[in-house]
């Protein structure tokens, strides 16, 4: 575990330099340097609009995230459990997963008009479907001697799916989740970079129309670190539910 | 003696699994007429695909035979398993994300046995199987032989009548597979369960059991039985008694042809050609 966290350290110090070297190479007008950057989040984390785009992304964002993990989870378990409907749903879950959903936005923003519900759904269509695929194939994936064995014990089967399926499945649909959050952030995101009156895409899109590349440097540098916080959490508590660390 | 005799009884028991347009129907096994007498240690070997896997199956109520009678303690099984049925199967069951303890408790708490009970029982059954220092490991960090001993201590701690063990020990090397065969021993004399083995390694059968029943290829049936005669104390090292030798002979005599037919070489080798 101890190397491990060297190895993060490693890694951060590493993409530090980088910058820093990249910095010196493109000049001030195309990257604002690491000490700048982070001169600049601290800044911006003082002034009250900025947290407002704050709290209008995390809005979405946590919104978006429950209805894409519990509607996908719901799914995913629903298709791994019923064979036939899995083998019908899942060549369409695929396409729908690997469709470039951006092509989708007009239509979202006819639907959901601008604001919140037009990123919401907009974060939904980007998380749900990698998190109903992971958790069907979690499902199915989960191995038949186990479910020998809750027969030879004479389960139910509520007992057999509540104290066998789900728990052997729930390390690979939390691989799942943490995918389809990841991708819930970029789709919510993305709707407000194109059409939005708030939020930090909103902020991030503003900061490049007047070319304030202080600005967009750190808000990109503090969604990464936000970014990398929730994975790095799911991942955690995934590590732990496989006992195998 | 008369509750002996209809212990497990197995009669004209065939299996048949149906095709479909592109497969024709696949006749498994049988039909197969088989005593089991309680506390008897009874082995199954045969050809791989001959329906050792279906016997089982049957036996332990989780298949319903196409046709004949499987009776288990008077009654007959129908495509459910009876109460007092363990088994152990050669995939590794044990649960990755309870520790050893609580993988060994499963059963008992499921059938709501209370806590003091479980505990009792538990601590006897990973003592009875080395395993006690290992309580709050998961699986993940025990070797594949300590995987199977939770397995077994997790069949154990519900007082099974039969165990069914399904190739328990195939994934374990051979050094481990004796080792395991005497704590099989040693488990089948304290619990005096009926233990019915299905294994694919004639000197384990040949060793541990009182009968070896020797399955013919696909469908399986019963071309041998062997009595081994061994005493009720006996270990690994009766692998160096003679009679071992004779056993394990008789058992490869009859099992010889049906591997041959069942690896799907058409005819016996040929002579081997003088030097």
């Amino acid at each position: 575990m101890k190397s491990r966290r060297f190895d993060h350290v490693l890694l951060l110090v590493g993409l530090l330099l980088f910058w820093q070297l990249l910095y010196l190479v493109v000049g001030p007008n195309v990257l604002s340097s690491p000490w700048v950057t982070v001169a600049r989040a601290a800044a911006l984390l003082q002034t009250k609009a900025f947290w407002g785009h704050i709290a209008s992304t995390g809005e979405g964002f946590a919104l978006a995230s429950i209805i894409s993990v519990v509607a996908g989870v719901l799914l995913g378990l629903g298709l791994g459990l019923h064979r036939f409907s899995g083998d019908v749903a899942d060549p369409m879950l695929g396409t729908l997963y690997s469709i470039p959903k951006i092509t989708l936005y007009p239509i979202i923003l006819l639907i959901f008009g601008l604001g919140l519900s037009a990123k919401v759904a907009f974060g939904v269509i980007h998380g749900i479907f990698p998190i109903a695929i992971f958790t069907m194939n979690a499902v199915r994936n989960v191995s038949p001697v186990y479910y020998r064995t809750a027969r030879i014990m004479r389960l139910s089967p509520g007992s057999t799916v509540a104290t066998m399926m789900l728990p052997a499945a729930l390390p690979e649909i939390l691989t799942g989740v943490r995918i389809g959050i990841a991708l819930t952030l970029l789709g919510t995101l993305i709707g407000e970079l194109f059409a939005s009156t708030s939020g930090l895409g909103f902020a991030l899109i503003r900061a490049t129309d007047v070319h304030a590349v202080a600005d967009i440097m750190a808000i990109t540098m503090l969604l990464f670190v936000f970014a990398a916080s929730v994975n790095g959490l799911i991942q955690l508590i995934e590590q732990r539910m496989r006992h195998n660390g | 003696m008369a509750s002996n005799l209809d212990h497990i009884t197995l009669r004209g028991i065939t299996k048949v699994f149906p095709g479909n347009a592109s497969h024709p129907d696949i006749h498994a096994l049988g039909p197969i007429d088989l005593d089991i007498v309680r506390g008897e240690f009874f082995s199954v070997v045969g050809p791989s695909g001959c329906g050792k896997s279906t016997l089982l199956d049957v036996l332990a109520g989780l298949s319903r035979p196409t046709s004949g009678t499987a009776i288990f303690n008077g009654k007959t099984l129908a495509g459910t398993v009876p109460d007092g049925i363990g088994a152990v199967f050669q995939q590794d069951a044990s649960f990755f994300w309870l520790n050893v303890w609580d993988n060994v408790a499963f059963g008992l708490r499921r059938r709501g046995v209370n806590g003091a009970e479980v505990k009792r029982r538990v601590d006897h059954a990973l003592s009875f199987m080395g395993l006690s220092a290992f309580s709050n490991a998961f699986p993940a960090h025990l070797s594949g032989g300590m995987r199977q001993r939770v397995c077994i201590a997790r069949t154990l701690v519900l007082e099974p009548q039969v165990l069914l063990l399904d190739e328990p020990f195939g994934a374990l090397d051979q050094q481990t597979r004796l080792l395991m065969g005497d704590e099989l021993l040693r488990l089948w004399r304290e619990t005096g369960a009926t233990i019915i083995l299905i294994t694919h390694a004639l000197d384990e059968a040949a060793m541990l059991s009182d009968r070896v029943a020797v399955m013919s290829a696909r469908p399986g049936r019963f071309i041998d039985i062997v009595a081994t005669g061994w005493p009720s104390t006996r270990d690994s090292r009766i692998v160096s008694d003679e009679q071992f030798g004779v056993i394990t002979g008789r058992v490869w005599a009859s099992l010889r042809e049906e591997s041959i037919l069942a690896m799907g070489v058409s005819q016996s080798p040929t002579k081997p050609e003088a030097p």
